[in-house]
């Protein structure tokens, strides 16, 4: 197979193969958690489930005190540098934003590439930052399982792999490009049954929680 | 001109001097990123080589590429090496025609056999042999007959090396590139839709110098011509790199010269000379001229998506994938969670309230 022929099953098949089961497994589950609804509270409310639940997604993403930010740091800021990285770097540079917009209709400005360029470097090391702390961490060690660092490697790919491509490392562009196709298709395959669900299900525990909390007249 | 002249008493008569003579060598050795101390070995294989005998079969083609050959700019020493070949064949600028053209193909086999150049452009046509016949007989067998005798065989554009517009889906004739039919000889693959005529005058000073086909890439271009990016070559990246794009064919961004990979331009997955040897004599490429690279030396370059669709967009159908799937996963949503609801029902109707005296009683029985 020459590179060409990997770029268009790549940019083809392959990429549609793995849309259809992205989306697929991404409306089943939603559909399903949507559907299992909760239980009746019978008891009396006592403040707006509504607001406890619009609160609760805003007020998680703060570290709730020092000393729960103080004993997580490096997660805490690792995490936020990757995952605000990662949504820059998916949704403001311009081949990303065509590709939207071939799929939405409508297009949005752009970041300029050198800044997404150094937004990937530090989501890179500090994906790094957050295995090694994972591959040292006692606790986190014990936690974790298979899952995590399959969920781990999927996302690093296309992240390395985009990088790659943008500075023409080691291979011809055409493979790299099909590389990083190739690796965002096996990125949307494994998300709907993995920990990767969380970029969705976050808002819905959030919200669940807050207003339980927030129909028992928690206020903050 | 006598057979036995050679280049360079060809290229005298034709009002090349000494030093025109050397300047293109010197040129040729640049362009196929040869060492400065190979111009000398370039000339004096040049000097000494007999006009070689060449071949030129026409298959599924739109003459095209022998228009960008031989008349692409007034009488340079490209085309003058052009016509220093013993051109014995060629559909289209030969007089002949019928039996009279096949004989003088079979005469120029036979007195070169195994000597001749091979050179090609059209695709040719598998599906049925008569979609595309010469005096009666079909290309691929014309192919396989005549390349049999062939040194080499070239094939110019990007038909003849990967089966180009013919090739496109849905393949209406069964078209196949030269590769995909002779694989017992070696093969230059000249593409472009039409190629840049110094890399035709490229390959043949290369082979009259060295006895030898140029180094391939894995597309069997020749490295010197084609192993160079557009986009990394192209005037207008900087604007890339800036994100800088124009978003119309007459926007600000189009008349600033921005980059036009928002338009569809292909020129990061294109390999050609384009953006350095330029075209009609240096004048510009068609990135200059504000249009997008279609990719056009690439194989399959009608079907990458549409000429006007950005490179990260991927080929059609990906929409469409989507959407079954969503739709696929929301009735499949639907209906597990219709089922998980109805076990939930059912579990709550079977539900047995015990009391305290039921429990009491269980145990002194």
């Amino acid at each position: 197979m020459t590179s060409a022929e990997f770029l268009m099953f790549a940019r083809g098949p392959m990429i549609q193969v793995a849309g259809f089961v992205f989306a697929l497994g991404l409306l089943v589950r939603l559909v399903e958690i949507l559907m299992l609804g909760r239980s009746e509270n019978l008891a009396e409310k006592r403040g707006s489930g509504f607001q406890g639940g619009l609160r609760t997604i805003i007020s998680r993403f703060f570290p709730a005190d020092q000393n729960t930010f103080k004993r997580s740091a490096v997660t805490v800021v690792a995490g936020y540098v990757f995952h605000v990285g990662l949504f820059f770097i998916i949704f403001f540079l311009t081949p990303h934003i065509a590709l939207f917009k071939h799929l939405v209709g409508f297009s949005w400005p752009a970041l300029s590439t050198p800044i997404i360029d150094f937004l990937t470097v530090l989501a890179l090391i500090a994906m790094v930052v957050l295995l090694w702390r994972r591959l040292t961490h006692p606790l986190l060690k014990f936690l974790s399982t298979g899952e995590d660092f399959i969920a781990w490697t999927v996302t690093f790919l296309p992240l390395l792999t985009g990088y790659m491509s943008y500075h023409h490392l080691l291979l011809p562009y055409n493979w790299l490009l099909g590389f990083h196709i190739a690796s965002v298709a096996l990125f949307l395959v494994v998300f709907p049954f993995t920990k990767l669900m969380h970029t969705f299900t976050f808002f819905l525990a959030r919200w669940y929680i807050g207003s339980m909390a927030g129909e028992k007249g928690v206020r903050q | 001109m006598s057979k036995d002249d050679s280049l360079v008493d060809v290229l005298q008569r034709s009002g090349v001097s000494r030093r025109g003579f050397l300047k293109f060598c010197a040129l040729t050795a640049s362009a196929m990123a040869l060492s400065p101390a190979m111009v000398p070995r370039i000339a004096a294989a040049l000097e000494q080589a007999r006009r070689p005998s060449v071949i030129w079969m026409s298959f599924q083609e739109c003459t095209g590429c022998t228009e960008s050959l031989t008349r692409s700019h007034s009488a340079t020493i490209e085309n003058l090496i052009f016509n220093a070949i013993s051109l014995d064949y060629h559909h289209t600028l030969q007089a002949a025609s019928g039996e009279a053209a096949e004989a003088a193909r079979e005469a120029a086999m036979e007195e070169n056999w195994g000597k001749y150049l091979l050179v090609v452009d059209g695709s040719i046509p598998v599906g049925n042999p008569g979609f595309s016949t010469i005096a009666g007989i079909s290309n691929k067998d014309m192919l396989l007959e005549t390349a049999r005798g062939a040194a080499a065989i070239v094939a110019v554009g990007t038909c003849s090396a990967y089966g180009g517009l013919p090739h496109a889906a849905p393949n209406p004739t069964g078209a196949v590139s030269v590769a995909d039919l002779v694989t017992d000889k070696p093969i230059v693959n000249v593409p472009g839709c039409p190629p840049i005529p110094v890399v035709i005058s490229g390959v043949l000073t290369h082979y009259l110098t060295f006895g030898e086909i140029p180094e391939l890439d894995e597309l069997g271009r020749p490295m010197a011509f084609y192993g160079q990016n557009i986009h990394d070559r192209c005037y207008r990246r900087p604007f890339y790199e800036r994100g800088q794009f124009a978003e119309t064919f007459d926007d600000e961004g189009a008349k600033k010269g921005w980059c036009l990979f928002k338009l569809g331009c292909k020129g990061p997955v294109t390999y050609n000379a384009c953006a350095t040897v330029k075209w009609n004599q240096g004048t510009s490429f068609p990135i200059e001229s504000g249009h997008g690279c279609l990719g056009c030396s690439e194989p399959d370059f009608w079907d990458m998506g549409g000429f006007y669709e950005a490179l990260s967009t991927p080929l059609p159908g990906f929409n469409e994938a989507i959407a079954y799937g969503t739709a696929a996963g929301a009735v499949a949503g639907l209906a597990s969670g219709v089922l998980a609801s109805r076990v939930k029902k059912r579990a709550k109707d079977q539900h047995q309230t015990v009391s305290v005296d039921d429990l009491e009683k269980g145990e002194s029985s």
